[in-house]
């Protein structure tokens, strides 16, 4: 035992020495050096041929040798990344939770449908669909069930591909990201291999989902501004500090196009970069000038090449999807008139200009609970309404989801008897009256003041009918465009958003989103709004299809009605506004109420008390879970306390002059902190304001900076903690033991992890560690 | 001159006052010291509490309202002298206090916010209390424990536990206060000089004086039987933070709502129709026989006491957790269907055992959906009274929300013994009352058709809130602030942040200034932070609150506000006059531009000094109103 531990130490002080000199590594022959750890990367290439290029044609003196070494821990840990999370990628050949999700998305690219997902940016989805366009994808297969078998033009494996790469090569990532906030190849390794051994970032990894990908990004982002940062002390501006730095822009784009929550990494890097930039202001020996060209440099690389990524996503995304589809109705109906078939077969062509004698149909803004047209229909309202209160017996206006001849309305100049358009046509304009004509029954659109069916405060909307019973017509209407330029703006079809405010009563033509009884055929209710302070989507119109009427007769009319309008004039959003409104949307929308079985709270994350089913087997006990490795959790929360405790121990004693550590040893705590507990901290909190729906794979993100932490403190705890010989290598025995118990709680979860071997009743019952985990036992 | 009726927010605090003198008991968001200060005053200057303050434009007629209103315009006008000394503490600059205290003085809004029974003046008082003392304890540093430090340093501490006492904004200040001791405590740290048992005293003082407003009342000495027996009354508690008793009232459910039957909720108050009977699901418990305990595992049925219905649900959908099943009241006297049926269960325990009040976590499991009853914590609209939605959940999950205790229980069948051991401590009782204080805020949701004021409408001044009078003959006081003085305090944000980057930048590239400025930089860096944290503490929160939120939340942060400007131009004025080398030239553009500010703000009081005194004639937005030229926006409705 003594001398196992003497052997490690002399081994680990002989990397802590080729480390510190800088010199590339060579292998040792010891014995505990294992493979992995035996040689380092750095291409020497470059900087002998530096070297030896200072005279001309000097190349041609020496021989041109090139030197290539391989970071064989590197080869290693990729491989082993690849194999954990790419083997028996195809299994199970069904759909595995929120693949049900993801999948409509993947199969609407395939078929260049437009949608509208409120979770996120579609970078994400996109990278999901490249996969399945790889893959030979048509697009066909019916998301609607988690553990429906997929058919055969599914290529199942090459959808799961990239994210079980970005898993993967989070590996390596980890490594390299010790490596260069200047800790040893061992503590690298380990961080590298707790990676590995994690049976949540395995399974998320292994199906078409996103947070893998999201931490790939992640960790590329960090990797490569510490590789920026390193570069910085002694060759600014070169290639590779170049590359580096664009490469940090470039990876927290990506991050941020594939989930929102790539925000908060994002917002961490650029706090870190500009607090070492402070540092630099205070560096006397940079010129004002070159400050300037590092601030500028950075603000290029870190701000704006993010938001233009940020905006070809988004470009990528509308010009891939072009085609109209199930969400179309979330959006204005210039942005659907933008996409080929759906309305724009119907709106192309059609005149721009409302006038009097138009034939228009009226779309409510708001689009909740549906997207309808105003609508009338021959019944009336019922004389008694079942709560004993009465109505006006007068035609029944409502809102209708769907197409339909009773959607038109005919544009009549009140002073006018005819219904037709003159030539040239006679615009309307901001602010003039008019009365609405309803097409079928030509009867005139009505309010007055008798309470409206269903919302008793505001006033009944009818199409007027003359009882004889002393009740006038009041049926002049007010056009107030509300998005206008200046007062005198024409009423203009899908671009003018129109709000009619009757001229008796100044109510406003308002959907209340009350469904109607049967009655009403379960139609939406339409009310004039009589209090209507302020602006509120629902009190808005805009004309979607529309023709300027040409037959006189009612008979002519109604052929002409039923016949689909067609002229030209075809009108086009730039790439901008068709972006923002997108994006509104996207940041808008919410899916109401979504509680799930699944669902945890933040709070549960910490000590994993929940987990995720993920799939189960439609006859076996083989099923999946989401559940991380409880003793790296465990470690990594109690390496978190510890540095947090021991960071604010030294800052006090530092404050009082006592150093506890030697300078550049408490710079590089500092900062491996900085990134580690930060990313920890960034990529959690925030869940505690949010108000969605939230689940254990939220966190990923989080662990896996805090997961990095662990090997951080141990070195730390070894290096600067353990004073005598005995007390180090009872620690690394302490490490090792720690490590196989990893590697213990990971074999034992691999079934629920991978999905095979299926596991019998008591196997599957021995797995439930802790009450709160849901582990599906088929009922015998 | 004042007016004769309650306005506004009057007819609320005003009767809250009235409360306290009549000792009648009452429920309200905010803390009580504010209330009870306004009923003090009232009781001093005469007031009987008999004015009913039923609506605003009542007339007090003979009631004596003066003392109130006195009582609060003399707080409000406490508020100059203490920014004026703030400032002048933070600067040592005459003309920065002389500006600062101008801006107050002239500032429309503030005027109107002090003239009335309001919580407001009230809590600004305590604020800048808090703040001058915490910047005159802090100029004391040099030489702890002296008189004078002891005097500051208590001060600080009574001020802050006024304003956490009138209302929760205050928290904000004391946050402010406490960051400022941190800093101070870790420049402590960093001085060798001094020993840690002295930093450590210093710690401790502040926080002694801080406890001083919390008096709890306790609510648990009780004595209760202490087995759940059938045929008991009890009533039974949500184990949420904050949650609330099962509860149901003869209103029913709305149509379009689920079942039209009757409406059960979770309400956070004692009330009589939170109590229900316990009786076996399939029989009635006669009188007279003998005592029969419910046991974990048995089913259940819980009729309510007042409308004799059994609790209820069905797979209709809860009206606002959609997922979730409504909860109903059904039946007449007692008599219902198979969905009456519970399964009485306790948290780890096994099937048989007997049922503790007050200790056992229960669950009642819904027989024919297999749901568990609990509140979603979510606030009922205009029908269900604003009380907390209950539902039958579905997922069954361990959650406080789908767990219930027993608090009181009546069976005079069964000895009472005496639950001293559940005494929940001060520091729970605390914590409790105040999660029930702030979830009664939160619930303050807009109602129908109102229009919301939104935090950034605030610095813009984009629109104020109307106090008195509607129509063109009545007397109408609006809040509104001085829009000059408004957007000079909102320009001067900016400018402040262009003046600190610029000066900390040019420290730390170790440019080379004369003392002068450097006396000047350390005021804008130390003073100005310290005033510009107090204006980001007071009103950054605001965008997170889900609470209806009104144009005059923003005064405290108005407040700091104003101090900041004061403070800026100063120094940006003295910059100005430091570049410009001859003496002369310098110190006239200095006092030019003072004389030209202070010019400025008092013309511009001049014309919209109506706002606040009133006015009355046609509204602005008639052409012909005197007020027609100063209605810059379109939003302001004066």
């Amino acid at each position: 035992m003594w001398k196992a531990g003497e052997l490690w130490k002399i081994s680990y002080h002989e990397l802590l020495v080729a480390e510190s000199s800088g010199a590339c590594f060579r292998s040792n022959d010891l014995q505990l050096a294992v493979s992995e750890r035996v040689t380092a990367a750095l291409l020497c290439f470059s900087r002998r041929f530096g070297q030896t290029s200072d005279t001309m044609l000097g190349f041609l003196r020496k021989p041109v040798v090139v030197t290539a070494e391989i970071n064989m821990n590197l080869v290693a840990l990729t491989v082993m990344g690849l194999i954990s999370r790419l083997w028996g990628l195809s299994y199970p050949r069904a759909v595995v939770f929120d693949e049900v999700y993801y999948g409509q998305f993947v199969s609407l690219y395939m078929k260049r449908i437009f949608f509208v997902d409120d979770s996120g940016p579609p970078f994400g989805h996109m990278l999901l669909a490249l996969g399945g366009y790889l893959g030979g994808f048509d697009g066909n297969f019916l998301w609607n069930r988690i553990g429906a078998e997929y058919s055969m033009n599914v290529p199942v494996w090459s959808l799961r591909l990239l994210p079980a790469l970005a898993g993967a090569l989070c590996v390596p990532l980890a490594y390299q990201i010790l490596v260069e906030l200047q800790f040893s190849h061992c503590a690298a390794l380990g961080a590298a291999l707790l990676i590995l051994l994690e049976n949540s970032l395995i399974t998320q990894s292994r199906f078409m989902l996103l947070e893998s990908v999201l931490i790939f990004f992640i960790l590329l982002a960090v990797l490569s501004y510490l590789k920026f940062y390193n570069l910085q002390r002694h060759s600014y501006f070169s290639g590779s500090w170049w590359f580096w730095l664009l490469l940090t822009g470039v990876a927290c784009s990506c991050a941020v196009g594939v989930k929102y929550m790539g925000l908060f990494t994002y917002m961490l890097l650029l706090a870190i970069a500009g607090l070492h930039f402070w540092h630099m202001i205070g560096d006397q020996n940079l010129s004002n000038v070159s400050l300037m060209c590092h601030f500028l440099a950075r603000g290029l690389a870190l701000i704006i090449i993010p938001v233009a990524m940020y905006l070809s996503f988004f470009y990528v995304h509308l010009t891939l999807l072009y085609r109209s589809g199930p969400h179309d109705q979330i959006m204005t109906s210039a942005f659907q008139a933008s996409l080929e078939g759906g309305l724009a077969r119907i709106t192309q062509g059609q005149p721009l200009e409302v006038a009097y004698g138009s034939q228009i149909t009226l779309r409510n803004v708001l689009g909740k609970p549906m997207q309808c047209w105003l609508h009338s229909h021959t019944n009336t309202y019922p004389i008694r309404y079942e709560n004993g209160r009465g109505s006006s017996h007068q035609q029944q206006v409502t809102c209708y989801p769907f197409k339909d001849v009773n959607n038109w309305w005919i544009v009549k100049d009140p002073g006018m008897q005819q219904l037709v358009v003159s030539n040239p046509p006679r615009p309307v304009r901001h602010g003039h009256i008019v009365q609405l004509v309803h097409g079928i029954t030509t009867r005139y659109l009505n309010t007055h003041d008798v309470a409206a069916p269903l919302s008793p405060h505001s006033q009944e909307v009818s199409c007027y009918i003359d009882y004889n019973i002393s009740m006038p017509a009041q049926n002049l209407w007010r056009v107030e465009i509300v998005n206008r330029e200046s007062d005198t703006d024409v009423w203009k079809t899908i671009l003018s958003e129109v709000r009619f405010v009757h001229v008796n009563t100044s109510a406003v033509l308002k959907l209340s989103g009350a469904s109607l009884p049967e009655w009403g055929y379960r139609q939406l209710e339409v009310v004039g709004e009589k209090l209507s302070k302020g602006y509120h989507q629902s009190m808005v119109w805009n004309v979607e299809e529309h023709r300027y009427g040409k037959s006189q007769e009612q008979k002519e009319r109604e052929v002409e009605l039923h016949s689909p309008t067609q002229m030209d004039i075809s009108k086009n959003l730039s790439f901008m506004a068709k972006f923002t409104e997108l994006q509104w949307k996207i940041l808008t929308l919410k899916n109401e109420d979504t509680e799930h079985k699944y669902s945890s709270s933040a709070l549960d994350w910490i000590t994993m008390d929940t987990n995720i089913a993920y799939w189960l087997h439609p006859t076996s006990g083989a099923q999946i879970h989401l559940l991380g490795n409880v003793v790296t959790w465990a470690s990594a929360n109690i390496a978190a306390l510890v540095y947090t405790c021991l960071s604010l121990w030294y800052l006090i004693r530092r404050r009082r002059k006592i150093y506890d550590v030697p300078e550049d040893a408490w710079q590089l705590w500092v900062s491996a902190g900085g990134i580690c507990v930060g990313g920890w901290a960034v990529n959690y909190l925030p869940f505690f304001l949010m108000e969605k729906t939230l689940f254990l794979y939220h966190y990923l993100p989080a662990v896996t900076f805090q997961i990095l932490l662990i090997p951080i403190v141990l070195q730390h705890l070894s290096d600067h903690l353990c004073r005598s010989l005995l007390l180090k290598s009872m620690f690394s025995a302490l490490i090792v033991a720690w490590f196989s118990s990893v590697y213990f709680v990971y074999c034992t979860f691999r079934p629920v992890t991978y999905g095979e071997p299926s596991l019998s009743v008591t196997e599957l019952k021995d797995l439930r560690w802790k009450d709160s985990w849901n582990i599906l036992i088929r009922k015998q | 001159c004042l007016f004769v009726f309650p306005s506004w927010d009057e007819t609320h605090f005003g009767k809250m006052g009235s409360y306290y003198i009549n000792r009648t008991f009452f429920f309200d968001v905010h803390p009580p010291l504010g209330k009870m200060l306004i009923g003090l005053a009232g009781y001093l200057s005469g007031y009987d509490g008999t004015f009913p303050f039923q609506k605003p434009g009542d007339r007090y007629e003979q009631h004596n309202y003066m003392g109130m209103r006195g009582f609060c315009a003399f707080l409000g006008s406490c508020l100059v002298p203490f920014a004026y000394l703030t400032v002048l503490e933070l600067s040592k600059s005459l003309p920065a206090a002389l500006l600062t205290a101008c801006i107050l003085i002239f500032d429309t809004g503030c005027i109107t916010l002090s003239q009335y029974i309001l919580l407001d003046p009230i809590l600004m008082f305590f604020l800048m209390g808090a703040v001058l003392s915490m910047v005159k304890s802090n100029s004391c540093a040099d030489r702890p424990f002296s008189a004078s430090w002891w005097l500051w340093l208590s001060l600080t501490g009574v001020n802050l536990a006024g304003a956490t006492g009138v209302k929760f904004v205050g928290l904000f200040v004391v946050l402010l206060v406490g960051l400022n001791t941190i800093y101070d405590l870790w420049d402590l740290l960093g001085n060798l000089s001094l020993s840690l048992v002295s930093v450590r005293n210093f710690s401790l003082s502040l926080y002694a004086s801080f406890q001083s407003q919390l008096i709890g009342n306790n609510l648990h000495n009780v004595s209760v039987p202490e087995h759940l027996a059938y045929g008991s009354v009890v009533t039974m508690k949500n184990l949420r933070m904050a949650g609330g008793y099962l509860h149901s009232h003869w209103h029913l459910y709305p149509e379009g709502i689920g079942a039209r039957q009757q409406q059960v909720t979770a309400y956070l108050h004692k009330d009589s129709n939170n109590l229900w009977i316990i009786k076996k699901h399939d029989s009635d418990t006669a009188p007279s026989s003998p005592v029969e305990f419910v046991r974990h595992g048995d089913i259940i049925r819980l009729e309510h006491k007042e409308t004799s219905r059994n609790l209820h649900s069905h797979q209709h959908e809860a009206p606002l957790t959609r997922k979730h099943f409504q909860v109903t009241g059904y039946g007449i006297n007692g008599t219902g269907d198979s969905n009456d049926f519970w399964r009485i269960e306790v948290v780890g325990r096994k099937t048989g055992k007997l049922i503790k009040v007050l200790r056992s976590q229960v669950r009642l499991t819904h027989v024919a959906t297999g749901c568990i009853l609990g509140s979603s914590g979510k606030t009922l609209p205009k029908w269900g009274w604003e009380q907390v939605e209950v539902t039958c959940t579905p997922y069954l999950k361990e959650t406080p929300n789908s767990l219930w205790n027993f608090e009181d229980h009546i069976n005079p069948k069964l000895p009472n013994i005496s639950l001293d051991v559940l005494k929940p401590s001060f520091a729970e009782i605390l914590l409790e009352s105040h999660m029930v204080m702030i979830r009664g805020n939160s619930g303050l949701k807009p109602k129908d058709n109102e229009v919301t004021s939104k935090p950034w409408h605030w610095p813009i001044n984009y629109q104020g809130l109307r106090f008195s009078g509607v129509n063109e003959t009545d007397y109408r006081v609006y809040l509104l602030g001085n829009p000059v003085i408004w957007w000079l305090n909102l320009v001067t944000i900016g400018l402040y942040l262009l003046i600190t980057i610029s000066t900390a930048v040019a420290l730390k590239r170790g440019v080379q200034l004369t003392s002068e400025l450097k006396e000047l930089s350390r005021v804008v860096l130390r003073g100005g932070g310290q005033i510009t944290l107090g204006w980001l503490l007071h009103y950054l929160p605001f965008f997170m609150m889900g609470r209806v939120l009104y144009f005059h939340h923003y005064f405290p942060a108005m407040l700091f506000s104003s101090m900041l400007t004061g403070i800026t131009w100063d120094t940006l004025l003295k910059f100005c006059a430091a570049f410009l080398s001859p003496s002369t030239i310098a110190r006239k553009v200095y006092g030019g531009g003072f004389l030209a500010l202070v010019l400025l703000i008092m013309y511009s009081f001049y014309l919209f000094h109506p706002l606040s005194y009133g006015m009355i004639g046609p509204m602005a937005s008639d052409p012909s109103s005197p007020m027609a030229g100063l209605r810059w926006m379109d939003s302001w409705e004066f």
